[in-house]
């Protein structure tokens, strides 16, 4: 899923200055699920904001509202008259839905409430690590399906590098060397000979340094 | 929030009673207050219980909405340590509200008026002593700054 972490109150503060009529849109789809931008934090935010407020004599005016996904049009399109009654929307959706709210609410303030981090799982409740970063090119065929280019600091592809550690990445005790997973991997699975093998440099036209990417389904192409 | 009393409007500055919400597990501290009342147990009156199935079904929101529509204090009590009726759902609230304190302390509320308590369904005296010992820490930091503008 997408993982996202709300921003600091002094920045979501200083977004929100100079409006009255705040929507705080949550999103029911990956930022739910990683406690980040949900109903749930739509309207501990919300309760936040009507403390401040009050706290701060001011006459603000709170809505929450939390759509299945904030990154498909029908969707964004049905919460229509809750933006309308607003000045601003603060999306607690990742930086996908903020986007598509904001083109589609061109003339409405439309600002993030969260910082998006990366795709990642739950390693531990409370605890996500990331796990892919799109490439394009996907080799965890070879790889035991532990993604060298997310875990590996130098994202290798023919790991471990010398300072891999105890198991430990050298860049912080805290990270597993991506390369030792891999290996430990490719045993249980009988499949050490892959890492002897050798990977030639790979094609990073795939990654995304070009502009946006885009993916086209032709069959589901109306034309 | 209704309130459970009609409020004076006279000039006079009356004795501050603080207004207590108390998120109350139906296990421990919801009998206790209970057991407190037959065994005529006296204490502040100014607490509204509300009753919990665990004290981990409250939920952060819960605790800032009666804060923000004019609690003076808002506790959340729940069984011993190790002995929730869930397994660990009290922990779950320990965590809830001391999450909710860092919240609250970011937007420069003073936290203090949020706790967490912990006692079992005998404990009729000790369910008096935390109202009034919340009720005595309420008194020191005063009404709380967000009621101006709230119907009694
Ligand atoms: S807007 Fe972002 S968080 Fe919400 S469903 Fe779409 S991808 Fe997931
Ligand atoms: S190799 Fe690329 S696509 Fe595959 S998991 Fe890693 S980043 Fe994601």
């Amino acid at each position: 899923m997408i993982v996202g972490d709300r921003k600091p109150m002094d920045e979501i503060l200083e977004m929100l200055e100079p409006y009255e009529n705040i929507l705080i849109l949550g999103c029911g789809t990956c930022v739910t699920v990683c406690l980040s931008g949900g109903e749930r934090e739509a309207a501990i935010l919300a309760g936040q904001l009507r403390i401040w407020g009050k706290k701060e004599g001011k006459n603000l005016n709170i809505m929450e509202h939390t759509i299945q996904r904030q990154c498909e049009k029908e969707w964004v399109d049905e919460m229509r008259g809750h933006v309308e009654k607003a000045d601003v929307v603060l999306s607690l959706a990742c930086g996908v839905g903020v986007q598509l709210v904001a083109e589609m609410y061109e003339e409405k303030a439309i600002y993030p409430g969260l910082n998006t981090t990366f795709m990642g799982y739950p390693v531990v409740h409370g605890t996500w690590l990331e796990n892919c970063r799109g490439c394009g090119n996907c080799v965890l065929a070879h790889t035991g399906g532990v993604c060298p280019i997310t875990r590996c600091a130098k994202s290798l592809l023919n790991g471990p590098c010398g300072g891999s550690q105890d198991g430990k990445c050298e860049i912080s005790k805290d990270t597993e060397c991506a390369w030792q997973v891999i290996y430990e991997r490719l045993k249980k699975k009988d499949q050490l000979d892959w890492m002897n093998s050798y990977q030639p440099p790979r094609d990073w036209s795939t990654a995304g340094d070009g502009g946006p990417r885009k993916s086209v389904k032709i069959e589901e192409v109306i034309d | 929030m209704e309130a459970d009393e009609a409020t004076s409007t006279s000039e006079v500055p009356e004795e501050f009673r603080p207004r207590i919400v108390a998120y109350c597990c139906n296990y421990c501290a919801y009998a206790a207050a209970d057991l407190a009342g037959s065994m005529r147990l006296s204490y502040p009156p100014d607490v509204k219980v509300i009753r919990l199935p665990c004290s981990g079904k409250v939920e952060i929101s819960y605790l800032l909405k009666a804060l923000e529509e004019g609690a003076d204090g808002v506790m959340v009590a729940g069984c011993m340590e190790g002995d929730c009726h869930f397994m660990e759902g009290n922990f779950r609230a320990k965590r809830k509200v001391r999450h909710a304190k860092r919240l609250l302390e970011e937007i420069g509320f003073d936290s203090q008026r949020l706790e967490m308590f912990n006692l079992s369904s005998a404990m009729a005296g000790r369910f008096a002593e935390i109202i009034l010992e919340m009720t005595e820490r309420i008194k020191k930091l005063g009404p709380t700054p967000l009621r101006k503008g709230v119907k009694d």
